[in-house]
């Protein structure tokens, strides 16, 4: 394996959660709903299956795994039900929710990694180290790409799919679009269905975690994560919510993010401009969004007044 | 000295409007309306549900600008870009709904657009103080939230007096009041009109105009249809002018009525209330037969919640309700509830039923359905997958049709189809409707065009104040039933 | 100096950026529009000040930060206000780019070193007289002066919001802004005045962070604040008073785990720090008292 061939499944590896977290906002996004926690669910997942592969090594075999996993995906869903159950029964702002409950998980991880999860020798806020049949295999020798990038593609294939060609994908697509027209025209119960998409979201939020762990730590500690659930938001805008565009914009920023460091050496380029090539990039989206509309929506406004 | 008469005509000019005319996208709301209001007249504004009599007073009050015409106040010519600059003119307005801020005091919401520092005891003094002043009893630290309909309104009218308006312009004001309470506000408006102020009085009640107006504007379909001092006009001349002159139309003998009486639709004393809580039905019965055509009147969309209840949107508060399998519906606003602008014409219509499917969405058999609709319904469309926003209304409108009526439901519900809708597609939305309930789908049709209702309809039903009644298909008799119901 | 002196003391000056960026992110979301940017304007504020401070000292510093913070929400505004775009997606793509902006001036004025550039701070000032109260004194008025402008702006913020037409314009537009054009309120000034004014004060927070605390500027340096804040504003249900109760409350869990180090106690801090949030949550669901956001919150309603 040559040395570039080493960095671009680096950047493959820095791709994998950004693709899972970018799939789950762009999920929620496209079903009008604000989740900006995919953060705090991927710090949930990554603990509940820290949690599940540390006491399950040894006795469960090759399930852990799986197991660990699933929990990570199911504690994901967990978390985002909080914010969704608040939305539902008291029509809570999930903008809002998400925020707090991302603060909540980070105090939750530290107080996890410094408390009854540390490491038995209690010098390092972590856990221990996981055992080798809990972690994900290497797909490329050689390498740390791990079998989670396999995953994050198949739920992006998975998802694009189920987006265009179900009546599910369907359904959640119109009550993006128009909740109004949702519920008059296609009879759609838009409270209960953008309750299921936050869940939904923080599942594959609460997987990234757990994959991030397997994968890629073997660990769970207080900076497990880089704010990967805040760089979805712009992965999953600037890629127009569409799953396979997330997997491209999410191997983008993965590998913007490793080849930041060689960029401003080799060419003294601050790194930084990464997030700005993001923002303006997202922010020109936003303009044409709005020219298009421009005209209809005046148009409507006055229609209404 | 007597005065030379042109110049008692300018100074009795209060509100002048000169030839307004606005267009919303390529509908005409009004075209070429003028209304002279006299300072110290009561001047009332008729017009039917859609006339553009709201329309109007909105562009007075700058809530909506014009395309053209010119508006002046005791001669001067004003242009105003917001409501705040027609209140800094002198103009004040009493809406039918949207004005107050429900969580706020009465207080605050008397003294919101106002300047410089806010005083919550003194601005409450003044709010006792007017509402003494027009014989009105009002809590003035009380939240708009907990007012009754009736309450609200006189908030409104305290409002325009405290910004010390010179034109008061009062939308619908007797819906919501007491026969007691229109009383007091008649007297409180003569009065105000013979100190100097004029008074528009937005209504669709012959009633109002003929007992209390001194002069009368009234609108049809965006243009002046009459106006004139209240002593020169009879009743019918101004329900005519109101509801147009008789058309001669076709009747419906192209069927013959009741086929068949099997019930499709039935209601069993239903009552019913909107998502305010607001009651809208009271213990009403309706059978609704396979194959025919029930018109329905209504003013000021008193109909709404009944028609969503039909079509399954929503259910009864209490009752018995017994619909068929398949309802198609053809709701009023047709880009917000019927259609997803930025969705393709096959996706629209896709959303038909989309709830009650699950699995996989068969795109080519929809693509082919959606390409059925647009020929049989001659939807003026460049193919099946281009944004239904790039259609115009009228195509639009026929495609929603050709979308509720594809798999012949049981039940068609429509919602004011046509309106804003060039003749052509009038026609073909007509002739559509016919032909589905030849083939046995029962239809219930609401219109504010009476003469579309007498044209179409099997028979009639009046929706007012939470009870139905039922009439013959004619214009004239649709009209008296709607106008006595609503007159007390 | 005793330990709860150094608590009190510690929580005042974690306070007061929280307070100053929430006191702003209040009037926003009165306005019915919610700053998710607000991050980006307590970034750039710290790089506004960095750069200004260099050039006319601490007040000026502060001056440049707030300057900075209202371009920022300029942006902000010229989005939401004008364009109509959706106030999430704009607030976090104005974060983001702030971020990126302010690292990348950073980098190309100071140099990628990574070495700290230090600056003249803001001296604590005490307050003659009050600063010799016991216990609360020298935590409140032996302060860097920009505390005491908090104490100054959370009274006038309040007497604004509450005292005058204008105050009650704002406060209706949050609530109803269709209702609020009706009565003859002009909608979109106030509420790229209120996004403004949102935004200036979170520049100065930013500016705290710089010339009153680190002496120095660090890429990212903001930290989560403007969320925080946000937070902050739903604690303190949307009042000035409230906002500033509620970043005491957060700062004071914040400053209560090196109490707790201080007096060699083995409690879990985290739960002090994650308490906030929770209570935020809590308030609003209703279960600790409702906390009802401004009607038109986030929304656009056709005027």
């Amino acid at each position: 394996m040559t040395a570039e061939g080493v960095l671009a499944a680096d950047a493959l590896v820095r791709a994998v959660p950004l693709i899972l977290t970018g799939l789950a906002v762009g999920l929620s996004f496209r079903a009008g709903v604000f989740n900006l926690g995919a953060e705090g669910q991927l710090l949930v997942g990554a603990t509940a299956s820290a949690l599940v592969s540390i006491k399950l090594s040894g006795s469960a075999g090759f399930l852990v795994l799986p197991i660990a996993l699933t929990t990570g995906a199911v504690a994901g869903a967990l978390w985002a039900a909080v914010a969704a159950e608040l939305k539902r029964r008291f029509h809570v702002l999930e903008i809002i929710s998400t925020i707090m409950l991302n603060f909540i998980a980070i105090h939750l991880v530290s107080f996890l990694v410094r408390g009854p999860m540390q490491e038995p020798t209690r010098i390092y806020p972590q856990t221990v180290a996981l055992a080798e049949s809990a972690r994900l295999p290497i797909v490329l020798a050689n390498t740390r790409l791990h079998a989670g990038f396999i995953v994050a593609l198949a739920i992006a294939f998975a998802l694009a799919w189920i987006m265009k060609q179900t009546e599910v994908g369907f359904r959640i697509r119109a009550i993006g679009a128009s909740p109004m027209a949702a519920e008059s025209a296609a009879m759609i119960d838009v409270s209960r269905m953008s309750w299921a998409v936050l869940c939904c979201s923080g599942a594959i939020a609460g997987l990234a975690g757990a994959i991030e762990v397997s994968g890629v730590t073997f660990a769970l500690y207080e900076n497990i994560s880089p704010g990967y659930g805040y760089t979805a938001i712009a992965v999953a805008l600037i890629a127009g919510l569409s799953p396979l565009g997330i997997v491209a914009s999410g191997i983008f920023f993965g590998v913007l993010e490793t080849g930041a460091a060689a960029l401003q050496r080799d060419f003294a380029i601050p790194s930084s401009i990464a997030g700005m090539i993001e923002a303006s990039l997202i922010l020109s989206t936003l303009v044409f969004a709005a020219m298009r509309k421009h005209y209809t929506l005046f148009a409507r406004r006055e229609k209404t007044a | 000295m007597t005065p030379e008469p042109s110049l008692v005509a300018t100074a009795n000019q209060g509100l002048v409007l000169h030839e307004i005319s606005k267009k919303f996208e390529k509908v005409v709301a009004l075209d070429s309306a003028s209304l002279a209001v006299r300072s110290g007249s009561i001047h009332a504004l008729l017009g039917e549900n859609g006339a553009g009599k709201t329309t109007l007073m909105r562009i007075a009050f700058g809530m909506i600008r014009p395309d053209t015409g010119t508006i002046r106040i005791n001669d001067n010519l004003f242009s105003f870009a917001s409501p705040a600059d027609a209140i800094a003119a002198g103009l004040g307005m009493v809406h039918q709904q949207f004005s107050l801020v429900p969580e706020m005091t009465v207080a605050e919401n008397v003294a919101l657009g106002g300047k410089g520092r806010y005083d919550n005891r003194q601005t409450a003094a003044r709010v006792a103080e007017i509402a003494a002043k027009l014989g009105m009893t009002m809590n003035p630290l009380a939240k708009v939230r907990n007012l009754t309909a009736s309450e609200r309104q006189k908030v409104e009218i305290i409002r325009t007096f405290a910004h010390q308006a010179t034109t008061l312009i009062l939308d619908e004001p007797t819906a919501v009041l007491t026969p007691r309470d229109i009383g007091d506000l008649f007297v409180q408006l003569r009065a105000f009109a013979t100190n100097g102020g004029s008074v528009v009085l937005i209504t669709h009640k012959l009633h109002d105009a003929l007992e209390h107006a001194d002069e009368v504007t009234v609108l049809r379909k965006g243009r002046v249809a009459l106006s004139g001092s209240i002593t020169d006009v009879t009743e019918s001349a101004l329900a005519n002018a109101m509801l147009g002159q008789m058309q001669i139309r076709t009747p419906r003998n192209d069927r013959p009525t009741a086929v068949s009486s099997q019930r499709v639709l039935e209601l069993k004393e239903v009552s019913l209330r909107d998502r305010h809580g607001i009651k809208q039905l009271a213990h009403v019965s309706l059978d609704v037969t396979q194959g025919e055509i029930v018109g329905v009147a209504a003013l000021e969309g008193a109909a709404r919640s009944m028609l969503r209840m039909m079509a399954g949107r929503t259910e009864p508060a209490s009752g018995d309700i017994v619909r068929p399998a398949s309802i198609g519906f053809v709701p009023e606003d047709r880009s917000q509830d019927a259609l997803i602008p930025e969705f393709t014409l096959t996706e629209n219509f896709a959303l038909r039923n989309s709830a009650q499917r699950s699995g996989r969405v068969d795109w080519p058999m929809t693509r082919v359905l959606t390409e059925t609709v647009i020929k049989e319904y001659d939807v003026r469309t460049p193919g099946p997958d281009i944004s239904i926003s790039s259609l115009s209304g009228g195509n639009q409108q026929k495609f929603v049709l050709g979308r509720e009526l594809a798999g012949h439901p049981d039940l068609l519900i429509l919602e004011n189809p046509t309106q804003g809708l060039d003749v052509h597609a009038v026609a073909a939305i007509h002739e559509k409707v016919r032909s589905a309930c030849k083939t046995g789908t029962a239809i219930v049709y609401y219109s504010s065009d009476l003469d579309e209702l007498a044209a179409l309809s099997d028979r009639v039903i009046v929706v007012a104040d939470g009870t139905i009644s039922e009439t013959t298909p004619d214009r004239t008799l649709i009209g008296q039933s709607l106008l006595s119901t609503t007159s007390t | 100096m005793s330990a709860i002196e150094t608590f009190l003391e510690g929580t005042i000056r974690t306070a007061t950026p929280l307070a100053l960026a929430a006191l702003g992110e209040t009037v926003t979301e009165r306005a019915g529009i919610i700053n998710i940017g607000l991050e980006g304007a307590i970034i750039a504020g710290a790089f506004g000040a960095f750069v200004a401070t260099g050039f006319g000292g601490v007040w000026a510093g502060l001056a440049g930060a707030g300057v900075a913070g209202g371009l920022i929400a300029a942006v902000f505004a010229f989005f939401v206000i004008r364009l109509r775009a959706d106030q999430i997606i704009s607030g976090t793509a104005i974060s983001l780019f702030s971020l990126g902006l302010t690292s990348t001036l950073y980098r190309q004025i100071y140099g990628a070193t990574g070495a700290a550039l230090s600056i003249p701070t803001m001296g604590a000032a005490s307050v003659p007289v009050l600063s010799l109260i016991p216990f609360i004194g020298k935590a409140l008025f032996d302060q860097p002066p920009v505390a005491y402008l908090l104490y100054l702006l959370v009274p006038s913020t309040w007497w604004w919001m509450y005292r005058t037409h204008s105050g009650l314009s704002l406060r209706a537009i949050g609530e109803d802004p269709r209702a609020a054009a009706a009565a003859g309120v002009s909608v979109s000034r106030t509420q790229l005045l209120a996004v403004l004014f949102g935004g200036c004060l979170g520049g100065v927070a930013g500016g705290v962070l710089v010339v009153a605390q680190s002496g120095s500027f660090a890429e990212g340096m903001s930290a989560g604040r403007g969320f925080i804040a946000i937070a902050v504003v739903v604690l303190g249900r949307w009042h000035p008073l409230g906002a500033i109760t509620a970043a005491l409350i957060f700062a004071a869990a914040s400053a209560l785990q090196y109490f707790f180090q201080a007096m060699g106690w083995a409690v879990p801090y985290q739960v002090f720090l994650a308490l906030p949030y929770a209570l935020t949550l809590l308030g609003l669901a209703g279960i600790a008292g409702r906390a009802v956001p401004p009607g038109s919150l986030g929304k656009w309603q056709a005027l």
